[in-house]
């Protein structure tokens, strides 16, 4: 493959596409195909032929506002459906080229407001099934100039300069990370992406993997360049079939294409990407469990150091990003490190992508430039809470973040800005909560969660979040006293600091933020025997009490 | 030194066998296969027992105690046969805010079992589990694997009786 090749493949699908007059592409990301959009595609096909309109009818992946679903793309129009259902075929068809159809209307308001697409840059426009359309948008484009026009050296300057940090969350600076593997010696060297999407309640690494999994491929392949590796594995939840059919067939299509297997793009670079299942262990996406786990053992984090950079899998130099960072790499590589860096804060930059869910309005995924404000998420795109009821708090960063009050609303995101209010970037799962919701009772939901994922083998985490989560049930039953408020913030402070990995090492978060913004609803159910929120059934007796 | 033992023959004439033993031919019979081969076994036979531990054990030469042990410990695989039906309701963060703790219940009460558990007559198995990814339209419930969002109580009820008084 070469530039010329490449090319021609893109002018070829720019063909293919002129053919037609018009295009409507079908979500059929997890979400959309739930609600049969397999279905909705065929008998959209089926009336465009009938009525002979030149319409090319497209699977795409995930674009989006997943609660207006299932959602299709009319181009060239532009236009959006939401809640469509197969008897909407013929109408849709017949409006092509005239009005649209005004009872399909998502009635999406400002969702779209101030999102910037980079990682999501080809969601509802490409067949994640084609390799082909990926190249037609400019696909591979960055592997090829990493490869004939750039050295190693060069590929790992542009990542520093462009200011990527990890996506997964911890938010180290990815250019220093693949300097480092790189600077490493050994013969074999692995890359590793992170597709074990645990925290409940994200999922962009899904809908990534769904929508253009040839992105993520793209990226590892330029990083395996640039740090010198042969071998890559993509490790991914097998909670998502979806995302592992596809991926699987787009590495099948890459190796068609020659842009994995030996001399890539008739250069000396040989590498070759497998997949590796999760089997539902949240540990798994700490970084040293995640590689025990694809030698096959138990995934059970291991001391660090030796960081994997210099001994990871198989005790072999390993570079592990996640799903998103490595979605981030070819247009970096395309545009160039400045560009990146020009948009998002100081010291965060580009953009993030997020999952809006919970008690709000418009839910789905978004992607905003770092730095705006939480506000501008929950109530511009999201459309603020539904029902009438009243915003409590955001929850971000998953069972290792925490929740954050109305006063914090004004926000800019960055790693270092949600980590000071206590809560963290994490993958990016943002859950709104409203006045219906128990802050005592969440904490107390995160902890068992930590609870029942801890791996067991340190003791602080395997001991301390059970004694946790037994001090927020007795909290919750309005059977605990002040001195059981003391303990489980002792607690906190020592499962934090002497737990192994990070899944023990920030289990307190969520106690630690809720304690910070909400102290009163943790009095009210000690001192009054009272749920604020009205979640919380107290125990007979302490009703007695009070009454 | 002892030579190590010859790889065990297949359980049966079962054809799923050769499907497991497909993936272990795959990855060379190699030790770090042992997760991926027990997928296949939990995929083929919907749940791991203690003939097909030890069947993939011998096989790729793990020790019996380390291949049970990556078997208790993630929690996608299953020593118990699935009942007839499955309903597994999702507890991510996003239904829990939108309560699947209700719907918990409700199958619960319904089935006269417990989560983890499967009902005396072999229909229903009742699971939960951490985050399909479809967040924005929770609560989610997948039956026999296919996923029903934005769930409420009575559809689930209408669900479950659907299967119970088949």
């Amino acid at each position: 493959m070469n530039t010329e090749e490449l090319q021609q493949i893109a002018a070829g699908g720019q063909e293919e596409r002129d053919k037609f007059d018009y295009e409507v592409n079908v979500c059929m990301g997890t979400s959309c195909l739930s609600q049969h959009s397999d279905r909705i595609r065929d008998a959209i096909a089926k009336e465009a032929e009938a009525c002979g309109k030149k319409c090319q009818v497209r699977r795409t992946g995930c674009m989006g506002p997943c609660a207006a679903g299932p959602m299709i793309l009319v181009e060239p129009a532009g236009k959006l459906y939401g809640h469509v259902r197969e008897g909407d075929a013929k109408d849709i068809v017949e409006a092509l080229g005239g009005e649209p159809v005004a009872r399909l209307d998502p009635e999406l308001g400002s969702y779209f407001e101030g999102q910037n697409f980079v990682v999501l840059e080809n969601v509802g426009h490409i067949d994640p099934e084609k390799i082909d359309e990926y190249i037609a948008r400019g696909g591979y484009q960055a592997l090829l100039k990493a490869l004939t026009e750039m050295n190693p050296a060069s590929v790992i300057e542009q990542i520093s300069k462009s200011g990527l940090r990890g996506r997964g969350g911890g938010g180290y600076p990815t250019g220093l990370k693949w300097d480092t593997v790189a600077k490493v010696k050994g013969a074999q060297k692995y890359v590793i992406c992170n597709g074990d999407e645990g925290d409940p309640g994200a999922f962009m690494d899904r809908s990534v993997l769904e929508s253009d999994p040839q992105r993520v491929i793209e990226g590892m392949a330029i990083a395996a360049y640039a740090i010198g590796a042969s071998k890559g594995y993509i490790y991914v939840r097998a909670e998502y079939p979806l995302a592992v059919q596809r991926l699987t067939m787009a590495l099948r299509e890459a190796r068609r294409r020659g842009f994995l297997g030996n001399s890539i793009c008739e250069t000396q670079f040989n590498f070759d990407i497998d997949i590796r299942l999760g089997a539902g262990a949240f540990v798994c996406g700490e970084e040293t469990a995640l590689i025990a786990s694809i030698e096959g053992k138990r995934g059970t984090p291991r001391p660090r150091p030796p960081y994997p950079a210099v001994s990871g899998l198989w005790a072999d130099p390993t570079l592990i990003n996640n799903v998103e960072t490595f979605a981030n790499v070819p247009p970096i590589i395309r545009h160039g490190g400045e560009w990146f860096s020009s948009m998002g804060t100081a010291r965060s930059k580009g953009t993030k992508v997020f999952a809006l869910t919970g008690k709000i309005q418009r839910t789905g995924l978004v992607e905003v430039p770092m730095g705006m404000t939480l506000r501008q998420i929950i109530f511009g795109i999201g459309g603020g809470v539904p029902d009438g009821r009243k915003f409590k708090a955001v929850q971000t960063g998953g069972p290792s973040g925490g929740c954050m009050p109305e006063e914090h609303l004004d926000l800019s995101i960055s790693y270092d800005a949600l980590i000071s209010a206590g809560s963290m970037m994490g993958s990016g799962g943002m859950i709104v909560m409203d006045d219906t919701s128990c802050m005592v009772s969440v904490a107390r939901f995160f902890m068992e969660f930590c609870m029942t994922e801890s791996c067991g083998k340190c003791v602080p985490c395997r001991a301390g979040t059970v004694q946790m989560f037994e001090l927020l049930t007795k909290i919750t039953k309005g059977e605990a006293t002040h001195r059981d408020l003391d303990r489980l913030t002792e607690l906190c402070e020592v499962v934090g600091a002497t737990s192994l990995c990070g899944l023990g090492q920030t289990a307190p978060n969520p106690v630690l933020s809720t304690l910070r913004y909400f102290k009163h609803e943790y009095l009210a159910h000690i001192d009054e025997k009272r749920c604020p929120a009205g979640v919380c059934e107290l125990s007979p007796a302490a009703v007695e009490v009070h009454a | 030194m002892p030579l190590y033992a010859e790889r065990p023959p297949l359980p049966s004439d079962d054809k799923r066998w050769r499907i497991v033993n497909g993936t272990m031919r795959k990855h060379g019979f190699s030790r770090n296969a042992l997760i991926e081969t027990l997928h296949t076994v939990q995929s083929s036979f919907g749940f791991l027992d203690e003939p097909a531990i030890k069947f993939v054990a011998q096989s790729l030469r793990v020790p019996l105690s380390q291949a049970y042990g990556v078997v208790t410990f993630y929690h996608f695989f299953s020593l118990k046969p699935p009942g007839k039906h499955t309903c597994t309701i999702c507890t991510g963060t996003a239904c829990y805010i939108k309560g699947s703790e209700k719907l918990v219940v409700e199958a619960e009460k319904q089935l006269h079992v417990r989560v983890g558990e499967t009902t005396a007559d072999g229909e229903v198995s009742l699971g939960t589990v951490r985050c399909v990814g479809d967040c924005g339209r929770a609560p989610v419930v997948l039956f026999d694997g296919e996923l029903s969002a934005q769930m409420k109580a009575p559809q689930l009820a209408q669900q479950l009786e659907r299967w119970t008084m088949q």
